[in-house]
This record gives C-alpha cells, sequence and structure tokens, in this order.
C-alpha cells in the first residue's frame, strides 16, 4: 500500500471523524491494511499506517476465526472507558444479521439503548432465523460484527456500556 | 476428492481424521465446545468454530450447531469419527437433506445394521451363523420367559437399539427373569428411546473377535482381517489385538467371509466392523455390526498397512478400491492400550484434571494417538480416554515386549490412569499364554 490520494483522502476523514466525535483513538484494518490514529493532544492527531506486506498472510487465531475474506472492522472508543463493558455474545453458530429485512433498518446501532428483551439482531441458523436478545440493559458503545458474518457460539458481537 | 470437510468430533479421532485429511490435501474445519478451546489439535485445522459450551447435548451431539458451522465453513462433508453421532440416522439423513456428504454408510444401511434386531435376521439371511436367541424383539414377559426356557439358562436381555457395550443384562434363572425383564425394557426406553429387547444365549467365557470391513460404492467390499478384543472390562474394551492369537486360518477365512456376506447384504458402504463372539470349540456366532469407523482402528492399520481413515475419504469422495483382498495381507502383530483418565484402584472413577507432567513414549514400533499434551485440562464432560498406545512388532512376544516397554516409560501426572492396569494385564501369565475371554479382566482385577 503506497500513500496515495486514496489513501489519504481516507486518513482525512477518519480525522474529521475523531475531532467531530471528540475521539482520542481510532483503528480501520481492511483485509491485511490497518490504520491506527492517536490524538496525544487533543488538536494534533499522529497518524501511523501500518501495512502488512502484500500477499503476508495474517496468523491464524486459535479459535474464532472469521471467514478469510476481508472485512472491515471499526472500533471506536469513547474518551473515558467505563471500567466494566457488558458483552452480548452469539449464543449459537450462524450468520450474523443486523437488520430484519435488507430494506429494514438495523435494530441496533451505536448508542442504542437496550433493556434486557430489546432484539439486538438476527443469528440464521439452518435457515432458521433466531432473533437474539440483548438479555443486559444499556447502551451500544461496539459493534464487532458485520451484516452476514458468520459467527461461533461464544463470539462477541457487542459491547453495551451498563446504565 | 472433497477440497474441505468438517471434522464432527473432538480429540484424538478428530486429531486423526485431520492428519488424514492434511495428507490427501482435503482442507479441514474443526468443531469444538468450550471445554476444548485452545487445544492444539485445533490448530492443526484450517478452520476452527466454537459450536457451545462443554455439554455434548450442546455441542458434539447437537445436529444443528454441526450442521450451521457446516454451512457457515461451507463444506462438502462431515466426518463423525466414532461415538456422538457417528451411527445417529437423523444426523445421517439431515447431511444428505442439506446436500452434504456424510463420511460413513448410506442412512438405510446404518438403519438396518443398527437395528440389532434387524442386523440379526440379516445375518441368519447371510447365512452367518448367530447366537442362539429369539427371532425379534420379544414384547410379551411371558413369551419372553418360554424363549428364555428354550435357550437355555444363562441368558442375555439386549435392548435392540443399543449397542457398544450398553443396554445389556444376564439372567441366570426364571426366578429373576419377570423383574430383569421388565428393567431391561425400562432402561431402553430412557437410554436408546426404545424399549425393544431380544434374548440372546450366554455364550459363557467367549472370546470378542471383530472384522474390519470397508466398502466403495462400486460394491467392491473387502475385509482387513481380525481384531481380538477380550480384554474388557465392564463391556469396555482395554486392550485390543491384531490378529486373534487363537484362530486358524481356516477359521479366519469363514469368519472374515461370513462378515463380508453381511456386509455386502446390507448394500454396506464404507467402514464397518463386525463382531462376533468366540466359543472354547472355535465356534463364531455373530453379534453385531458397528457402522463407523472404531477405536482400534490403528491395530488393523499397523498389521496390514492399510490407512482406514484416508480410505473412508476417499470412498465417501466416489472413489473405488485400486486394490483386491489378495493385496490385504496380515503382517506380525500388534496391540493397542487404551489409556483412560481412571482411578484403577478406586473402581476405576474418571479423574478430571488437569496433567502438568506429560512424557510420551516412542522408538521402534511405537504409535501414540493422542490429542494430550503437558498443560492439558481433562474435562470430565467427556469420556476417559486419553491416549491410544499402539505397538507392532513381528511376533507377539515381541510386541508385548515392546508395550511394556513404551507402558513404563509413558508419564502421565498427577491425575491417575489406567497404564499400571494395562501393565499388570500384559504381565499376566494367562494373557501371555492366549488363555482368555471377555470375564478376563473382573475375574482377575
Amino acid at each position: 500500500m503506497g500513500h496515495n490520494d486514496s489513501d489519504l483522502r481516507r486518513i482525512e476523514e477518519l480525522i474529521a471523524i475523531m475531532k467531530k466525535n471528540d475521539l482520542v483513538e481510532i483503528e480501520v484494518k481492511h483485509g491485511d491494511d490497518k490504520i491506527h490514529l492517536k490524538r496525544s493532544q487533543p488538536q494534533q492527531p499522529k497518524v501511523t499506517a501500518a501495512p502488512t506486506a502484500a500477499g503476508a498472510v495474517p496468523p491464524a487465531p486459535t479459535t474464532g476465526k472469521e471467514p478469510a475474506d476481508a472485512q472491515q472492522q471499526t472500533a471506536l472508543t469513547q474518551p473515558e472507558l467505563p471500567e466494566t463493558l457488558l458483552e452480548i455474545k452469539s449464543p449459537l453458530v450462524g450468520t450474523f444479521y443486523a437488520k430484519p429485512s435488507p430494506d429494514s433498518e438495523t435494530y441496533v446501532e451505536l448508542n442504542s439503548q437496550v433493556d434486557p428483551q430489546t432484539v439486538v439482531c438476527i443469528i440464521e441458523a439452518m435457515k432458521v432465523m433466531n432473533e437474539i436478545k440483548a438479555e443486559t440493559g444499556g447502551t451500544i458503545v461496539e459493534i464487532l460484527v458485520e451484516n452476514g458474518q458468520a459467527v461461533e457460539y461464544g463470539q462477541i458481537l457487542f459491547r453495551v456500556k451498563p446504565d | 476428492m472433497f477440497s474441505r470437510i468438517l471434522v464432527a468430533n473432538r480429540g484424538e479421532i478428530a486429531l486423526r481424521i485431520i492428519r488424514a485429511c492434511h495428507e490427501l490435501g482435503i482442507g479441514t474445519v474443526a468443531v469444538f465446545s468450550e471445554a476444548d478451546r485452545g487445544a492444539p489439535y485445533l490448530e492443526l485445522a484450517d478452520e476452527a468454530i466454537c459450536i457451545g459450551p462443554a455439554e455434548s447435548a450442546q455441542s458434539y451431539l447437537n445436529i444443528a450447531r454441526i450442521i450451521s458451522a457446516a454451512e457457515v465453513a461451507d463444506v462438502e462433508a462431515i466426518h463423525p469419527g466414532y461415538g456422538f453421532l457417528a451411527e445417529n440416522v437423523e444426523f445421517a439423513e439431515i447431511c444428505r437433506e442439506c446436500g452434504i456428504v456424510f463420511i460413513g454408510p448410506p442412512v438405510e444401511a446404518m438403519r438396518l445394521l443398527g437395528d440389532k434386531v434387524q442386523a440379526r435376521k440379516l445375518a441368519q439371511a447371510s447365512n452367518v451363523p448367530i447366537v442362539p436367541g429369539s427371532d425379534g424383539a420379544v414384547e410379551d414377559e411371558a413369551e419372553a420367559l418360554k424363549i428364555a426356557g428354550t435357550i437355555g439358562y444363562p441368558v442375555m436381555i439386549k435392548a435392540a437399539a443399543g449397542g457398544g457395550g450398553r443396554g445389556m443384562r444376564i439372567v441366570h434363572n426364571d426366578i429373576s427373569f419377570r423383574s430383569a425383564f421388565a428393567a431391561a425394557r425400562a432402561e431402553a426406553q430412557a437410554a436408546f428411546k426404545d424399549p425393544k429387547v431380544y434374548l440372546e444365549k450366554f455364550i459363557i467365557e467367549p472370546r470378542h473377535v471383530e472384522v474390519q470391513v470397508m466398502a466403495d460404492r462400486a460394491g467392491n467390499a473387502v475385509h482387513f482381517y481380525e481384531r481380538d478384543c477380550s480384554i474388557q472390562r465392564r463391556h469396555q474394551k482395554m486392550v485390543e489385538e491384531s490378529p486373534c492369537p487363537v484362530l486358524d486360518n481356516r477359521t479366519r477365512e469363514e469368519l472374515c467371509s461370513a462378515a463380508l456376506r453381511i456386509i455386502k447384504k446390507a448394500e454396506y458402504i464404507s467402514a464397518a466392523t463386525v463382531e462376533f463372539l468366540l466359543d472354547a470349540q472355535k465356534n463364531f456366532y455373530f453379534i453385531e455390526v458397528n457402522t463407523r469407523i472404531q477405536v482400534e482402528h490403528p491395530v488393523t492399520e499397523m498389521v496390514t498397512g492399510f490407512d482406514l481413515i484416508k480410505l473412508q475419504l476417499k470412498v465417501a469422495a466416489g472413489h473405488t478400491f485400486k486394490f483386491n483382498q489378495r493385496s490385504i495381507r496380515l503382517n506380525g502383530v500388534a496391540m493397542e492400550c487404551r489409556i483412560n483418565a481412571e482411578d484403577t484402584e478406586n473402581n476405576f472413577a474418571p479423574c478430571a484434571g488437569r496433567i502438568t507432567r506429560y512424557v510420551p513414549p516412542g522408538g521402534p514400533g511405537v504409535r501414540v494417538d493422542s490429542h494430550v499434551h503437558q498443560g492439558w485440562n481433562v474435562s470430565p464432560s467427556y469420556d476417559s480416554m486419553i491416549c491410544k498406545v499402539i505397538v507392532h512388532q513381528r511376533k507377539r512376544a515381541e510386541t508385548i515386549a515392546t508395550m511394556k516397554r513404551a507402558l513404563g516409560e509413558f508419564v502421565i501426572e498427577p491425575i491417575k490412569t489406567t497404564i499400571p492396569a494395562c501393565l499388570n494385564i500384559l504381565s499376566h501369565n494367562l494373557f501371555v499364554k492366549n488363555q482368555v475371554d471377555t470375564t478376563f479382566v473382573e475375574r482377575n482385577f
């Protein structure tokens, strides 16, 4: 990955997102490429672009491997991390769907309020659409999976800041 | 050949299948429960998917979760190993409906041979001697009592849907028959969801001799000779060997041909083991067919030189045998000791816990099939077998000597294992002199 125009535009966009949301740190992965930005002072974002060599195979985790397709993961951290975030884990093996149908809104998004009965997603297993409930109360602060992604039992889907 | 399969099992057999797949260039997807998370053998698979918590019902026995994993991982076939879902007709059917190849027999053959009553009828129709018994399942107690009288005590009451040593009880006289019959039916219903029982004559002090067979899709069926599994405790095998040390060649040929007749009549495909009892006069009687690859398959692999798991994979992928029966020869003597995490001084109570020191044996003629390592946590959720030690030498005395050396080297601490029990068996006069039968362990230890 060279520092071409689209990369710079991307970095500028991320900086704008950071400023707008008053974030200290942002990390974006796309396949083998990764951009990690961190603000040491509120006004001075530092940029480290850390592309892995083209064609390098990422080390395989022993568990919880996602399919080999390139995927984007966005983890946004709030300036002050709460002591404990609750996790909503997948109770099934299957495919994660963020919305009830392709045309609808997602069940939840960042900063959505949930209570234990709130349906947060669907996990499809063997053609059966299983509605997954939050089983906890709070605010969604992280969404760790993408629409259409394969998930395994115990995989963390959401992190919730408790009420 | 398949490009990717799912291994629907755990532990040493999952590792065994993954290894065979590697050598055949087949991609592997392993599944695991929370109890097996982090197991090194999972890293040898191309992908590993967590399917549930430790309880087997929610993981390795859970058809929905396994099929779900197979679908998200986009596999062409599933190898069920042994135990768990390996002989589950419903699972094989669902695989078929989902367009996933089940690496094992066709549903119909599994269903037919899985019903022990039907299997006996098939054996009779194939001109194979069966243990004298009732003509099928017996529902009426009075009728059962009459049949028992005709067969002659002692009599075994066996669950039609049972197998693997489960769902059987012995009755010695009319007085105890009534309660035994009712209890057997209740147990069969509880354990196998089918109360049907049948009666068999209880053969006194038999040897347990089984024949390894394999059939391909073109209808070719071959045998890989026999294994003697008489060293059992409560119907669970402890030591197996091949060849059976008391069989003459003529009886061997008759036994193996009989096994093939049954397999062909059932239109069987893939690996199976046909089990017989051998009485003191060397008469053999069919008891059941196990429609799966078995724990002790390595014993046959060592004496014949064939890789049975690879053959299963090839057969399932549609390959036909490139060899015939003449190419299969017995060479030397092989034995296997199953090493379980059990306390032999405490009635073989299972010992769960972390293995802090593990030094496996090695050297010429020694094969170790195990998923376990130093630091492994033996979970109480699964059966207690942690390792198989297989030895192959030219003569039986040498095989015994090497097995004793190997077991003597083997360090597994601090949990208790059956290594000392195996050593005692190997040193026992009767075992050395081939004067054992299925009562040997319980009578002498």
